[in-house]
């Protein structure tokens, strides 16, 4: 039943996704794909495991980097440079990951935002990441030789592809054995470590794995933008992430698309006004905490199963 | 001159001195947030926008009043320490029956809202405050300018004065006491939801208080208080929240470590305190002075 849920509901996403470039342009769709993936790694964590990473803006810009730079100064093709991107996402989660479960709840949050932070100085200091400037002009080299990504549109679907194939192993990661013992850390972490069950290891490849996707969603805007530079590594990026989710509703499949989108659009409106989109940022997060902490897909379903129940 | 360890000693005597007084705001920022955790059970995010309202108040007393430095240091904690306390009655109260991450997320978006007015009204470049003790003396091995002393000295006897409170007096015992069992404490007749405001009033008075001393020192500029914040929140995650006197301690002793890698090893001196932090949980995850929970 949830099953046939969730397939119809991600089919009416793509159905969407493919016909949107009509009526949106590809860049700004791209830009949503990339923010709803990272959102997307960013939830399994918060969501289904209950840990609160506030440095999540670390494996997305470092992603970012590591791709831009072996892309451009390197010369690898496209799909290498995404590819180490995550791959060099996950090694970072790995480390970080190791450290920071070492402490839960409110102390995770602080440890990452820490964490997060020092990788932030990193690449204002390191000589590959082009410090202030960042690394510009990042080349749109054929995918696998053959298809022209310079054109927004074929671009467009590619990214639609990588971000489907995100979603799809979150979906598959969340709904397997796997991700029903996250799920049980999550309600009752001293219950599952009687129960047998080596809690560290689990959180710990959950947390890689939600790092290696915020990486590949890091590392694909790189090459969608040609640009990666110091706001995808900023603290606020990771504020970004949580508010998209937050607004979407944690724990959701769907949530962290709709919260991203909605963010994204409303940051496309706002760009003129300047600090006032900080300001309104703030006022969403606190008016979705005190009033409306499912967020809109959690809202909805609740809406739906009390329809169903009355 | 001799030397020290290949360091001249004026080199090493001013950045000890400089480090000291970023241990100071250390010392402050998190004795506010474990006087905070403790009773509400909230991690205040929007401790560093506190402490930047805390020097923008000084500045405007200064500028649009005409109040001078001194009497900013006790008016600007009283104002700011004020908004705390419509904060708490206003939302920060209705989170605490849910999952502490609520309160974390709260006062992050607080921080952003206030954070963005303050840019949007005086731009984030920063504004001058000037000195209330201009002058120093030569010490021989090193110049001590008097308003740096000042820091020091001051912000050491706050952090003291609310150990004692905390510790040894009778009001700081219902306070440790309300922080263990609080359903208990109500029952012995203390207005419990009272003193949670208060409280919650008086950490946000120390980090505005903070804020008015880093004014003459550092410019006052609306993204003070974020750059602080993360740095506080390692110093937290090292220290552990559980002890009075590790919040001091640790401040000041991580402060140090700052200076003195500045001297020393210069590349690695803005992430040190991120180093120290993952070398103690790795070692000791409840922190120097923490308790597991």
């Amino acid at each position: 039943m949830t099953w046939n849920r969730d397939m119809l509901a991600f089919l009416a996403f793509l159905a969407l996704a493919i016909a949107a470039p009509a009526a949106v342009y590809p860049v700004f769709l791209m830009k949503v794909l990339c923010f709803a993936l990272f959102a997307c790694a960013f939830n399994l964590l918060v969501g289904y495991v209950g840990l609160l990473s506030f440095g999540h803006a670390m494996f997305f810009g470092g992603a970012a980097y590591i791709s831009g730079h072996v892309v451009k100064v390197w010369g690898w093709p496209t799909e290498l440079g995404i590819l180490a991107g995550t791959a060099c996402a996950a090694l970072l989660g790995l480390v970080t990951g190791a450290i920071a479960i070492r402490r839960q709840g409110i102390y995770f949050a602080m440890v990452t935002l820490a964490l997060a932070q020092m990788v932030f100085f990193f690449c204002l200091q390191a000589n590959f990441t082009g410090g202030e400037d960042g690394i510009q002009a990042i080349p749109r080299r054929p995918l696998l030789g053959l298809l022209d990504i310079k054109n927004d549109l074929t671009f467009y679907y590619v990214v639609l592809a990588v971000f489907c194939a995100g979603f799809l192993v979150i979906y598959r990661t969340i709904h397997s054995p796997f991700g029903q013992v996250l799920k049980a850390i999550r309600e009752n972490e001293p219950r599952a470590v009687s129960l047998g069950y080596r809690v560290d290891q689990y959180k710990l490849l959950a947390f890689v794995l939600s790092a290696a996707l915020a990486g590949t969603a890091g590392a694909t805007k790189a090459i969608v933008f040609q640009l990666a530079s110091l706001t995808d590594v900023q603290w606020q990026m990771s504020g970004e992430v949580v508010l998209m989710t937050l607004v979407g509703g944690m724990g959701t499949v769907f949530g962290p698309i709709v919260g991203a989108g909605v963010i994204i659009t409303m940051q496309n409106y706002l760009a003129g006004f300047g600090e006032w989109v900080l300001v309104i940022q703030g006022l969403i997060f606190v008016v979705v905490v005190l009033a409306f902490r499912r967020g809109v897909v959690g809202e909805l379903m609740a809406w739906w199963r009390r329809r169903a129940g009355g | 001159m001799f030397e020290l360890l290949g360091v001249p000693p004026q080199a090493l005597f001013g950045q000890l001195l400089l480090g000291l007084i970023n241990g100071a705001f250390y010392a402050m920022m998190s004795l506010g947030l474990a006087v905070i955790f403790g009773l509400l059970n909230v991690i205040n995010f929007t401790h560093g926008a506190q402490y930047m309202m805390g020097a923008f108040c000084a500045w405007m007393l200064l500028e649009w009043a005409g109040i001078p430095y001194w009497g900013a240091l006790v008016l600007a904690p009283v104002i700011v320490g004020l908004t705390g306390i419509v904060l708490e009655r206003l939302f920060l109260r209705r989170l605490y029956h849910l999952d502490h991450l609520y309160g974390l997320l709260l006062t992050f978006g607080l921080s952003l809202i206030v954070e963005g007015l303050f840019r949007r009204e005086f731009g984030s470049s920063g504004l001058p405050y000037g000195n209330p003790m201009p002058g120093g003396t030569n010490l021989g091995f090193m110049f001590l300018p008097h308003y740096r002393a000042w820091i020091i000295v001051f912000s050491l006897a706050i952090c003291l004065a609310t150990w004692f409170v905390i510790e040894r007096t009778k009001l700081g015992s219902y306070l440790r006491a309300a922080t263990e069992r609080p359903e208990l404490v109500q029952a012995f007749g203390i207005n419990v939801p009272r003193m949670i405001t208060l409280t919650y009033g008086f950490g946000v008075g120390l980090a505005a208080l903070a804020g008015v001393l880093a004014a003459p020192a550092y410019n006052v500029s609306p993204v003070m208080g974020s750059n602080l914040i993360i740095v506080v929140f390692a110093v937290v995650v090292i220290g552990g929240m559980g002890s009075i006197m590790g919040s001091i301690v640790t401040g000041f002793a991580l402060g140090i470590v700052e200076g003195l890698t500045k001297v020393f090893y210069p590349e690695a001196s803005s992430t040190v305190i991120f180093i120290v932090m993952a070398i103690v949980l790795l070692l000791r995850p409840a922190g120097l002075f923490g308790t597991q929970r």
